[in-house]
């Protein structure tokens, strides 16, 4: 299958999982109370994470043909999104300001003059554009490596804690032996070995972030274990598997949406680090600061590249941070007397 | 007590040997040296000089225990080199590795160690501060700036600092070192800086919570009813009841300031163990990578059980058994 064509099958999936949750949270008192004070506390981080979802969205929907691209025989084959579609057709030659209508350096008049809101970069590729794609590059990695990793830590976490023994013994052991190795180190220990591309990126940053999570739930199952219902359902004879999936799981629902909020971040920011060092993933922000950080030795200089980039990365990662705070407060009950 | 502390030297060792098992696993199968090999070589190289590049190197032995090779393969082989610390050469450009280490020590503790004490004695006042206001203005705009300031990536800050203090202001270098401690101060000035503002938001914010938590204690209300002023409360007895986690954060980071840090001496020039680190990943140099790890996690696990011994010290009611 094309990427593009499996690109549009998981844009429909996300849709469908989206309306999916959103009647479950209708349906739950408990739910739809914590998200309305969610929304109450934090719209405009909340309005701004929508943003950045909806322009990764525009750019995940692709297809091949279309007229907008003129004579560019190469765009005119190749998938392209709906973002790229907007975009299609400016390109420059070289460096531009932003809205300016000559090049940069040399003065030639732009071939779009005035189109380019953020300005152009080396290749004359429309840097708004750029900072724009960033978007879908980085809800994927924090996104699939969030995906890797919950369950991963939910698996191990809850049969420890549930089963106790030496199944505790064998994940406490795992997890002293990973968390003991310096993050960074193992992080790109791992992309190396592993060949770089998305993927083995967004496996090494599950295996590093899986362990916290792990601890975590680990905790919680232990205290969850020792409650009356669950010695009442036991006493019922339910079975383990229908305790560990109806009585411990739902109650964990709130750390895992807690920890996705929090972990993500981190996964973007260490991306970037990760770009840096020439082992990050292709057309993420961390690769466009890298890309522009020689551009402020020019003379003069060109801050347009890298001040969007960084603007984008700061946006997203600020508004994730703000919800995750407030996503804690409702929904962790031990951080509620923090505010009394 | 004595029996506490060889169990838990017994469950660090295990430990170690269970990291170096996982190095094994990474660097020997998910790539083989072959692999490396052929990095360091070229890949256009006959099959012969890859050979002879393996006997040189010592990675020419079956993987793992077999008849007739019992003892004599590279996963004994493996683990027999990092326990004795006998690193070999390195397998980009076979300079032996202990030596680069012990160049690197150096530099890298002369920037951890002061960054270190700099961001204590920056953060806990600071945290002191804001929980001694909280609920105020004051807490609520020290927490937006804390993750204001958390928000930024560190690649910014870097970027940021060395444009706007080493291009435009001229006061310190951009990059570079000196061993020289005369000249030494105006090198580290820069990374210390961006190292200090990259790292408080979060230290500030971690130590609040710390500090708030304590602060709702049974015996703060009781020193507050007795008449006691705030600050008085903050500094007796919140700040001497908050060690315990103050001193997990604090002993656990101790071992990685050894190991330097990976982007400040990179980006700054400095020649520690961080930017060892770096060029071993730019030039593929996976002996190097290996032995890092190997030391990270050899002084995390040495760091961890300082923790667990020196709770014993700080807080009478832990007994260690």
């Amino acid at each position: 299958m094309e990427a593009w064509v499996f690109s549009n099958i998981v844009v429909a999936i996300l849709i469908t999982a989206a309306v999916g949750l959103t009647g479950v949270v209708l349906r739950s008192r408990m739910w739809s109370n914590a998200f309305l004070s969610l929304w109450r506390r934090r719209r405009v981080a909340i309005i701004a994470i929508g943003f950045y979802v909806l322009v990764a969205l525009l750019d995940s929907v692709s297809w091949v043909g279309g007229e907008q691209f003129g004579e560019d025989a190469v765009a005119k084959y190749q998938a392209q999104s709906i973002l790229d579609r907007a975009f299609a057709g400016i390109r420059e030659r070289s460096y531009s300001a932003p809205l300016a209508s000559v090049e940069f350096y040399g003065g030639a008049p732009l071939v779009h003059p005035g189109r380019h809101l953020l300005g152009t970069d080396l290749l004359g590729r429309d840097v708004l554009h750029l900072a724009l794609k960033g978007a879908r590059v980085a809800l994927l990695i924090g996104g699939l490596t969030s995906l890797i990793a919950i369950p991963l830590a939910l698996l191990f976490g809850v049969s420890a804690g549930y089963f106790g023994g030496r199944i505790d013994d064998f994940v406490f052991f795992i997890m002293s032996t990973l968390a003991s190795m310096p993050g960074l180190l193992l992080l790109i220990t791992l992309i190396m070995v592993m060949g770089k591309s998305t993927f083995s990126v967004c496996i090494a940053l599950a295996v590093t972030g899986w362990v916290g999570f792990c601890r975590v739930s680990r905790g919680e199952t232990i205290k969850l274990r020792e409650l009356e219902y669950i010695s009442a359902a036991r006493a019922l004879g339910v079975g383990e598997m229908r305790i560990i999936f109806r009585h411990i799981l739902p109650n964990l629902a709130h750390l895992v949406i807690i920890t996705f909020v929090l972990m993500f971040s981190g996964l973007v920011l260490s991306e970037a680090i990760l770009s840096w060092l020439g082992i990050g993933v292709d057309g993420s922000w961390g690769q466009m600061i890298d890309q522009a950080r020689d551009e402020l030795s020019r003379d003069p200089i060109v801050w347009w590249n890298i001040s969007a980039a960084g603007s984008a990365l700061f946006g997203l990662i600020l508004a994730v941070n703000f919800v995750g705070d407030a996503l804690r407060d409702v929904m962790d009950p031990r951080t509620l007397r923090e505010g009394e | 007590m004595l029996a506490y502390v060889i169990r838990r030297m017994a469950y660090g060792v295990i430990v170690v040997l269970g990291v170096l098992f996982f190095l094994f696993l990474l660097f020997f199968t998910v790539t083989s040296p072959d692999d490396v090999a052929r990095k360091a070589l070229g890949e256009r190289v006959p099959e012969a000089v890859v050979e002879q590049w393996k006997v040189n190197h010592g990675y020419d032995k079956p993987l793992f225990p077999e008849p007739g090779a019992w003892t004599d393969n590279m996963l004994v082989e493996h683990y027999r080199r990092m326990l004795t610390f006998d690193f070999g050469r390195s397998d980009a450009d076979d300079t032996p590795i202990a030596d680069r280490l012990r160049a690197g020590v150096g530099p890298s503790l002369a920037l951890t160690v002061p960054l270190f004490t700099f961001s204590l004695l920056a953060s806990i006042p600071l945290a002191l501060l804001v929980a001694l206001f909280r609920d105020t203005y004051i807490d609520r705009m020290g927490v937006v700036l804390c993750v204001l300031a958390m928000s930024v990536s560190i690649l910014l800050y870097i970027i940021g600092a060395q444009y706007l203090i080493g291009r435009l202001l001229h006061w310190f270098p951009i990059s570079g070192f000196d061993a020289d401690p005369r000249v030494v101060v105006r090198f580290l000035a820069l990374p210390l800086l961006v190292g200090l503002v990259a790292g408080i938001g979060g230290d500030v914010r971690f130590y609040r919570t710390v500090f708030i938590e304590e602060s709702n204690t049974d015996f703060v209300r009781t020193a507050r009813a007795k008449g006691c002023g705030e600050a008085r409360i903050m500094g007796r007895h919140v700040l001497r009841n908050s060690l315990i986690p103050i001193l997990t954060q604090v002993v656990l980071a101790i071992p990685f300031l050894f190991t330097g840090s990976l982007l400040l001496e990179s980006f700054f020039g400095i020649p520690g163990l961080g930017a060892i680190t770096v060029d071993a990943i730019n030039g593929n140099d996976f002996s190097v990578l290996r032995t890092m790890v190997y030391i990270g996690s050899l002084l995390f696990v040495g760091g961890q059980i300082l923790t667990d011994l020196s709770y014993g010290l700080v807080d009478p009611r832990v007994r260690l058994e």
